[in-house]
């Protein structure tokens, strides 16, 4: 079960910004998508071969030839915040998942 | 009791581009966030397309380990949340490997020991965090740029075997140019899981130490785990499962995710990529580009070059250097005084990238000394100044240079010596026959080595023993 405690966890992950009313309707929705995902889960597809990828077609290679990137501006343009060239975030010490951030 | 290691190396593969876009791979000195894209920063709607070179580079290090390279393999999402990973999740090979097996070689305590690798994996690398007290500053440029990741089977028996595998597979990733292996710019970081046990008893907990960025780091972190475990195990507690960081600086191990903190990395199947198929076409162009690897080098150089042992394992440690030196040997045709030139004089004035001399010049300098036309002292001065900016060519051309060769001149100096020294000469004949030593030094000294010394040895002898002198 998705429960708020567990969305504000996700928001902060995220980087996003709700307010009570939006986090009602998302855990809402949410929820509503994992219960249809666990009767999915209920059908045995032991003998079913997965089918991850679109297909084999196509070019699945590149060559390993240096195109040009995104200039610095353009890089940080949706930086919460610049410093020096840096995307600043709040500190991060500790792993993954780390509640200090 | 008994250490038992196993070992996670993640190596930058050398290509130009990285793994799933066209940004250059080569950050080292980059403005921060200056080499990034919509692929590398994970906009929404952009499609990751694998790098041909990448592919080859991590296949010729399989063919060469004796991996069994897969047919085809698959990519994973593997998620976390983390500023270094813009697309909240890093593209790996989790279900199923690019390759499996294998053994690298490496210099244990009795002889060649073998470790067996477990599988070799694709993945990109993460972008670098800055700690700057109230923030974190996150640069983007080294996310997705691809990494090499080797599993090895837990079977390390000491943090020294540790070091020496590690020091060995970067010798083979860097002959190989597979990887610049530059440990300082963090092209080869290791993870390792380490467990104690008395003997006969079975492993206890395993730790996880992330981060080691130095073979020396390997040996001191895993050292210092081992010590922890044997004294928590020494006290009767218990060791628990958890993943600590290594502070090179402090020497120390610190926890850094205890095991109530295990993760989900909810790895799931990366849509986006088709599974990589390799076939039979691509494997035997990669096996047909195969460079010699620093074992098959070893063997030839026994075989061939009468090089072996310590010498043959110092000269091979870079491939910059195993160049040279058959450089040197191949000119001078005397492969094993070509081994003892670079392993004391070229190494000691080797700087940062540039040998001191070019292996040719060396090569006929080295043919010279032991064709009698130079002394070892002279060629080693005409080194000495080649290295600091002289040109060799008009070295030795310039009469300074030039040995003393006749009785005539080697006569004149060793009446000279004597005159300088006339107590050493004194006590010569009063029966201190060591002074002779202190006299061919001086001589020596005084044509900085230009003379033969048996020669001068015995022109000085005659000199003395000759009655006029006597008086």
């Amino acid at each position: 079960m998705l429960d708020e405690r567990e969305m504000k966890r996700l928001e902060r992950m995220a980087g996003l910004r709700l307010d009570q009313e939006e986090r009602e309707t998302l855990v809402a929705d949410l929820e509503r998508m994992l219960s249809y995902c666990r009767i999915l889960q209920e059908l045995d597809s032991e003998t079913v071969p997965p089918m991850t990828p679109v297909g084999r077609a196509g070019r699945a290679l590149r060559e390993d030839d240096v195109l040009p990137s995104l200039s610095q501006e353009q890089s940080l343009a949706h930086a919460p915040e610049v410093r020096g060239g840096y995307f600043a975030v709040p500190p991060v010490f500790g792993e993954p998942d780390d509640e200090s951030w | 009791m008994d250490i038992v290691i196993g070992l996670e190396v993640h190596v930058q593969l050398a290509t130009r581009s990285k793994l799933f876009c066209g940004c250059s791979a080569d950050y080292f000195g980059a403005p921060p966030n200056s080499l990034t894209c919509p692929v590398c920063l994970g906009y929404p709607g952009t499609l990751p397309l694998l790098n041909r070179r990448a592919v080859e580079l991590a296949l010729r290090l399989a063919l060469a380990l004796g991996a069994q390279v897969q047919t085809s393999s698959l990519f994973d999402r593997k998620s976390y949340f983390y500023p270094d990973l813009p697309k909240g999740y890093q593209i790996t090979q989790y279900r199923s490997p690019l390759a499996v097996g294998g053994t690298v070689s490496f210099p244990g305590e009795a002889g060649e020991e073998h470790l067996r690798i477990r599988e070799l994996h694709l993945e990109e690398d993460a972008g670098k965090l800055v700690h700057a007290g109230d923030r974190t500053l996150v640069d983007l440029n080294r996310a997705g740029v691809g990494l090499l990741e080797i599993v090895t089977e837990p079977e390390l028996r000491s943090p020294e075997a540790a070091r020496a595998f590690v020091r060995s597979l970067r010798t083979v990733l860097r002959h190989l140019r597979v990887s610049s292996g530059d440990m300082e710019k963090g092209a080869l970081r290791c993870d390792a899981n380490v467990s104690l046990a008395r003997a006969g008893e079975p492993l206890g907990s395993k730790t996880e130490i992330k981060n080691m960025n130095s073979a020396r780091a390997v040996e001191r972190a895993l050292a210092a785990e081992a010590a922890r475990q044997r004294e928590l195990l020494s006290r009767g507690e218990r060791v628990e499962r958890a993943t600590y960081g290594w502070d090179d600086a402090l020497g120390k191990v610190f926890l850094q995710r205890g095991k109530e903190d295990a993760e989900s990395y909810r790895y799931f199947p990366e849509p986006d990529l088709p599974p990589l198929d390799i076939g039979p076409e691509l494997l035997a162009r990669v096996r047909g580009e195969l460079p010699e690897t620093p074992q098959e080098r070893l063997e030839r150089w026994a075989r061939e070059l009468a090089v072996t042992g310590t010498d043959a394992q110092t000269l091979i440690a870079e491939p910059e250097r195993a160049d040279y030196f058959e450089e040197v040997a191949r000119v001078c045709g005397r492969p094993r005084q070509a081994a003892s030139w670079v392993l004391s004089e070229v190494l000691r004035l080797w700087r940062a990238k540039e040998p001191p001399l070019a292996p040719g010049e060396l090569g006929l300098l080295v043919r010279a000394v032991a064709q009698g036309e130079f002394s070892r002292t002279t060629a080693k001065e005409l080194l000495r100044q080649a290295a600091a900016g002289a040109s060799l060519q008009e070295l030795l051309n310039s009469e300074q240079m030039r040995p003393l060769k006749g009785s005539e001149p080697l006569r004149e100096l060793a009446q000279e010596t004597l005159l300088a020294h006339p107590q050493a000469a004194a006590d010569y004949r009063a029966g201190r026959t060591q002074a002779l030593g202190f006299l061919v030094g001086q001589a020596m000294k005084a044509v900085r080595g230009r003379a033969d010394a048996p020669q001068l040895h015995r022109v000085l002898k005659e000199l003395l023993e000759e009655d006029h002198w006597g008086g």
